[in-house]
């Protein structure tokens, strides 16, 4: 589909719906799939890995119905906001993943911080990250923001101000510059102990494991709210949500059972590595590549592999020998799997991380349980 | 004691530079010799090292970054005797200016004599440069175009990507490595780590099998790159 046409197809596609547009560098995907379960009934979602705008137009074409969410590459999201008019726009988190592609994530920052501003709709929401500084940044201008105080814990790019480039001070669970930036106070949700949106307290009891996930899930409720769905009832529908696009399930591959996680990039690596238990020791990572993982996995060195010391690693993927090297100088005991015929079956269900690529394959390859 | 400092990580690390700190640590302490690595802060004063490691960055960090360094002792550090590695970023900054946020020059630390430019386009992908009779890999992505003085070496003869200019990559002098290549670089290269760690202590080094050797092969192959005698 020609990139020139489709703004304005999607323009047209989008009008006289309600429309939810996702961004953020992780948890797209997850986000978008709560909200979409969140809202109940029918709505209108692009298939996974299809967040530019010829998968949008992909998701309307012949879909009746008037409630949509979108989840949106980062770099499509100007263009994406300006031609659906969405209702929300949901702000995750920006963090380093695929430079070689993206270049630099301040200036991703400042593109939808111009884009977010000059919105002519006085209808538009932001319902944003509170605790991470680019996401911040970005959304300040925007006439309606709903901030949510949310932990986030992979700050590595939010050292220095987006404003101002001057250090940022970090402390207990807020941020500021000496310029004035600072985290926001007009805080909307805040996920503690419970999850608490507006006035409306509710439990969060996610059937898919990660702190990470009830930050997202957070958000969703949040965005919900805004279109006029009650927390409780929301919240009910996303606990349930087990399976995102085969990310968290378990399958089986030859005698062997996995656990299918996706992990492309350090924060979203911190992330799901906090999710892997001690037993069993054996753990799968396959790394790739590709253009769609970014051709440098030199990022690798900013995942803290270091948190693996007590498990196996069973190295796989294009970049295994990339892998194996940082795992070797992490001290983490490690093997090459230059055969996969050759992994040892075990008891309990393995783990099986993988960026983009990898994670792709290994879905196709495995089948549910 | 071999001291590494890792300076600004949170400014200067965009492409797991980090990572070089950590391999000359690991195959330092490998060998027996007693090493310790240092990731030096944003609000630290640079602490007494061995060897310095600066990293990439993004335009504004690197300003940053670079309004640091020129406060603090780095610089008398390095002229009395201190080694650097410097990768991308921290290349540009070592140099007498660089231009950053569009064409605005800004003033570099001026301990080698080099220039660097903001390049009609940016620089992304695989780069490969011939050192001596070893080949350098790496991955680069970085906007700027780097003109060395007359008294300064290139690191190498650039066979992949573009380096400085399409020509050379990076600079050598005697205590200063610099290249575009991260990956990180330490970590890909490892005759390149130990030829930086046997020059920081003095002394010829014992062999260290790794698998980081296997690394360094399966890079050489995929980019074609004949094996130098």
């Amino acid at each position: 589909m020609g990139l020139k046409i489709c703004p304005e197809l999607l323009g047209r596609l989008a009008r006289g719906r309600t429309v939810i547009v996702v961004s953020g560098t992780n948890g797209k995907t997850t986000t978008t799939a709560m909200i979409a379960t969140g809202w109940g009934g029918d709505v209108i979602t692009n298939a996974t890995g299809s967040n530019m705008p010829a998968g949008h137009v992909a998701a309307l074409v012949g879909s009746p119905g008037s409630r949509v969410v979108l989840e949106v590459d980062e770099a499509w999201l100007p263009e994406v906001v300006r031609t659906t008019q969405p209702r929300v726009v949901v702000l995750l988190n920006l963090s380093r993943d695929q430079l070689d592609r993206a270049n630099e994530v301040r200036q991703m920052a400042e593109r939808w911080r111009r884009v977010l501003s000059s919105h002519p709709d006085d209808q538009l929401v932001v319902v944003a990250n509170a605790n991470d500084p680019l996401v911040v940044f970005a959304a300040a201008g925007a006439r309606h923001v709903r901030w949510c105080d949310v932990p986030t814990s992979w700050l590595g790019d939010a050292s220095s101000c987006p404003q101002c480039t001057r250090p940022l001070v970090h402390e207990s669970n807020s941020w500021r510059c000496s310029c004035g930036f600072a985290k926001p106070l007009a805080i909307t949700s805040t996920l503690g102990e419970g999850l608490v949106v507006g006035s409306s307290p509710a439990t969060l009891d996610l059937s898919i494991p990660g702190h990470f996930n009830e930050a997202n899930a957070a958000l969703a409720v949040t965005a919900l709210a805004e279109v006029g769905v009650g927390v409780a009832d929301s919240v009910g529908r996303i606990n349930a949500l087990r399976d995102v696009a085969g990310r968290f399930t378990y399958r089986r591959w030859n005698r062997h059972t996995v656990r299918l996680l996706l992990a492309k990039n350090p924060s979203g690596f911190t992330a799901i590595l906090s999710t892997i238990d001690p037993e069993p020791v054996e753990v799968w990572i396959a790394i790739n590549a590709r253009i769609a993982d970014g051709r440098d996995p030199s990022w690798l060195y900013d995942v803290p592999f270091e948190s693996l010391r007590g498990h196996r690693i069973y190295c796989m993927g294009e970049r295994r020998l990339d892998l194996a090297t940082r795992l070797e100088y992490a001290d983490v005991d490690y093997r090459v799997v230059d055969d996969e015929a050759s992994l040892p079956v075990v008891a309990e269900p393995v783990a099986l991380v993988a960026n983009y690529t990898a994670f792709s394959e290994w879905l196709a390859r495995t089948a549910p349980c | 004691m071999l001291k590494i400092a890792v300076l600004y990580p949170d400014l200067l690390g965009t492409y797991g530079d980090g990572g070089n700190g950590l391999v000359l640590l690991e195959r330092a302490r490998r060998r027996g010799i007693d090493a310790s690595l240092a990731a030096v802060g944003l609000h630290e004063d640079v602490p007494d090292a061995s060897i310095y490691l600066l990293g990439g960055g993004e335009d504004g960090p690197q300003r940053l970054a670079c309004d640091l360094l020129a406060k603090g002792s780095f610089s008398s550090r390095v002229e009395s005797g201190a080694h650097v590695v410097a990768v991308c970023a921290g290349l540009q900054i070592l140099g007498h200016s660089f231009s950053v946020e569009g064409n605005e020059e800004y003033a570099g630390l001026g301990l080698v004599d080099v220039v660097t430019r903001r390049g009609s386009s940016r620089s992304v992908g695989e780069l490969a440069v011939r050192v001596g009779d070893r080949w350098l890999v790496g991955f680069e992505n970085h906007g700027g175009r780097t003109t060395l003085g007359s008294d300064i070496a290139a690191l190498g003869a650039v066979a992949r990507g573009r380096g400085n200019d399409g020509v050379v990559d990076g600079y050598r002098s005697q205590r200063i490595w610099a290249t575009y290549a991260h990956g990180p670089v330490l970590a890909m290269n490892p005759w390149f780590a130990d030829e930086v760690l046997a020059t920081v202590l003095g002394e010829e080094l014992e062999p260290l099998a790794s698998v980081a050797d296997r690394l360094y092969a399966e890079r050489c192959a995929t980019l074609s790159l004949r094996p130098l005698e």
